[in-house]
């Protein structure tokens, strides 16, 4: 049953082969069964689970399903969940159950979907390799010495070892791509704007966003169509109207424009993974597309334009945990300014400090016009080079990384070296633009994935495309050994 | 740009975040060198961009000023380290 897409699960429930409460329940064995190698999940109510496949039972029985009622999924531990411990992978939300749920999950709620558990992730989403989690790293399915991506690695290592069929995750310079990447499953980043932020824990509000994790183009369609719509308690959110994103799936690709930037196959991209990302090219182009060369001249100030951008938005976004309204305090604080600086030395991790104190110093008086002005300045740049490209092509396509998943450890003494894991993911938050990760080969056994970049709002074209490439390659259906 | 541990403390302290006498050095190198990365944007000529705050352009919304929630005051302070009679409670400010 674990082998089941969302698409097949939905229409299993749906013809009443099986129900949620037995495919729930086959989830979490699976979960309790083998998580211990992967440490995929922060936390798993069982009871409440299966009290939820039960609703959907009833509901369906009642005539009264809708597109996702039954099937199982797991939330990143970024989105807010109304009495199930929200974490953000950090000591300092360790003891936080939220009186709300985040709209990603009302929206999945109302669409029938049931919550699993909440998935392991990078400490406030800061990470390329989920190594900064407070509740220790995520092993990569594929190879449980290797990392499994960052920061939404608990998700994809979950979807990647069958202990869910599909999972929420947030992106704000890679952080679904990357990891879905690296753990061979298929996700998309929308569009800035397109997926609701209330009860998403904040980390770079200009960059952040919400979107599905799962084996196929297809599932992600599914998943999105439920997540993404306007949300009035969203300022940021958009008013567009959305899409039925599995409308356009079975598109044909005759006549597609595919730009190919040459910056994103120059230096630093590993030999092998360049040769995976041009079969999956010449398979599109099989399909009738053609593949252009375009450039974004600007490519090389993406890694230094967001590290301004992302710390100084996460200084300022993580400026509300001081220990008085809830998440940790300290013992015994001898005044507030006691309360405050050893709340949060103490609450948060290293990573999550050097970002808070390089954005505080990229915001302070007398270097905010030198650091994040000037960013602001070049996002412009960079941003424009994805319009200009535009122009001639329909989508651009690259690699998700510039090589498989690194081992465990190999980076994580060196904050630089980890943020250019990202170098080709991090422009597309600045630009705002929808992006995916599809699974595209494997070098010495481990996934690597092939990006897809549209243009704003196009996100059905990315999954046409992405779902065409599914019809004609099985990279997605490929499973780690080890896990039945 | 280069950063000195009297700055990082400086910072450190405007973050309102505590750091130990022996990892100031440490913190001190790791943000020198990615300042020293991020410095490769002093070199682009920006005189005529204007900054750019949102991917779209756009500005945020701003709707009735009207009364929308319900008042969930106890659910808030359930949450909360330390309240007492419906206010939270921090270490005396004023003697």
């Amino acid at each position: 049953m674990h082998d089941y897409s969302v698409a097949e699960l939905a229409q299993g429930l749906r013809e009443g082969r099986f129900s949620s409460v037995e495919v729930t329940r086959a989830h979490l064995q699976r979960i309790a069964a083998l998580d211990e190698r992967f440490n995929s999940f922060i936390s798993v109510d069982e009871s409440a689970a299966l009290a939820e496949a039960e609703q959907a039972d009833a509901r369906r029985a009642a005539g009264e399903a809708s597109a996702l009622t039954g099937v199982p999924i797991a939330h990143k531990d970024i989105f807010c969940t109304r009495g199930l411990r929200t974490s953000c992978g950090s000591k300092m939300l360790d003891n936080f159950v939220p009186p709300y749920d985040a709209t990603v999950v009302s929206r999945l709620r109302e669409a029938g979907a049931v919550t699993l558990g909440k998935t392991n992730m990078d400490e406030f989403a800061m990470g390329s390799s989920n190594e900064t989690s407070y509740y220790g790293a995520v092993r990569n399915p594929w190879d449980t010495d290797a990392v499994p991506g960052g920061s939404s690695g608990g998700s994809a290592a979950a979807v990647a070892a069958r202990l869910a069929p599909a999972a929420t995750g947030t992106d704000t310079g890679g952080s679904i791509r990357q990891p879905a990447a690296c753990c061979g499953i298929t996700g998309i980043k929308p569009t800035y704007g397109r997926v609701s932020r209330l009860g998403m824990v904040a980390f770079a509000s200009s960059l952040d966003q919400g979107g599905p994790m799962a084996r196929s183009a297809e599932d992600c369609a599914l998943l999105l169509n439920a997540m993404a719509g306007h949300d009035p308690l969203d300022s940021t959110s958009s008013t567009r109207d959305t899409q039925d994103y599995t409308a356009q799936l079975e598109r044909d690709l005759s006549g597609l424009r595919i730009g190919l930037p040459t910056q994103y196959f120059g230096e630093g991209l590993s030999a092998a993974t360049a040769a995976c990302v041009q079969d999956a090219l010449r398979e599109l182009q099989a399909r009738g597309a053609t593949l252009v060369d375009v450039s974004l001249p600007h490519s090389e100030l993406t890694v230094p334009t967001y590290y301004i951008i992302a710390p100084a938005e996460a200084s300022t976004n993580l400026s509300r945990y001081d220990g008085v309204r809830y998440g940790h305090r300290c013992e015994d604080p001898q005044d507030l300014l006691d309360l405050y600086t050893r709340t949060r030395e103490e609450g948060f991790g290293d990573e999550v400090k050097r970002r808070i104190l390089v954005g505080t110093y990229a915001l302070s008086a007398g270097y905010y016009d030198a650091y994040y002005k000037k960013a602001q300045q070049v996002r412009r740049l960079i941003r424009q080079d994805f319009l200009d490209c535009f122009e001639q092509v329909d989508i651009i396509a690259g690699p998700t990384t510039p090589g498989p998943a690194f081992a465990l450890g190999a980076k994580s003494d060196d904050p630089v070296s980890m943020y250019l894991e990202d170098v080709y993911t991090l422009a597309v938050n600045l630009a705002g633009l929808p992006a995916m990760s599809v699974p595209a080969g494997l070098v010495e056994g481990m996934p690597v994935g092939l990006q897809l970049i549209g243009q704003h709002f196009d996100e059905a074209r990315l999954l046409n495309v992405a779902h065409q490439f599914q019809q004609a390659t099985d990279w997605h259906l490929r499973a780690p050994g080890g896990i039945d | 740009m280069a950063i000195d541990q009297h700055e990082i403390e400086k910072i450190a302290q405007l973050a309102r975040i505590r750091i130990a006498d022996d990892q100031i050095g440490e913190v001190t190198a790791r943000i020198a060198e990615i300042l020293g990365m991020v410095d490769r944007l002093q070199a682009v000529d920006t005189a005529a961009v204007e900054p750019m705050a949102n991917p779209l352009d756009d500005t945020q919304r701003l709707r009735p000023d009207a009364v929308t929630e319900e008042n969930r005051r106890e659910d808030f302070q359930a949450i909360a380290p330390a309240v007492e009679d419906g206010l939270y409670l921090v270490p005396r400010v004023i003697d």
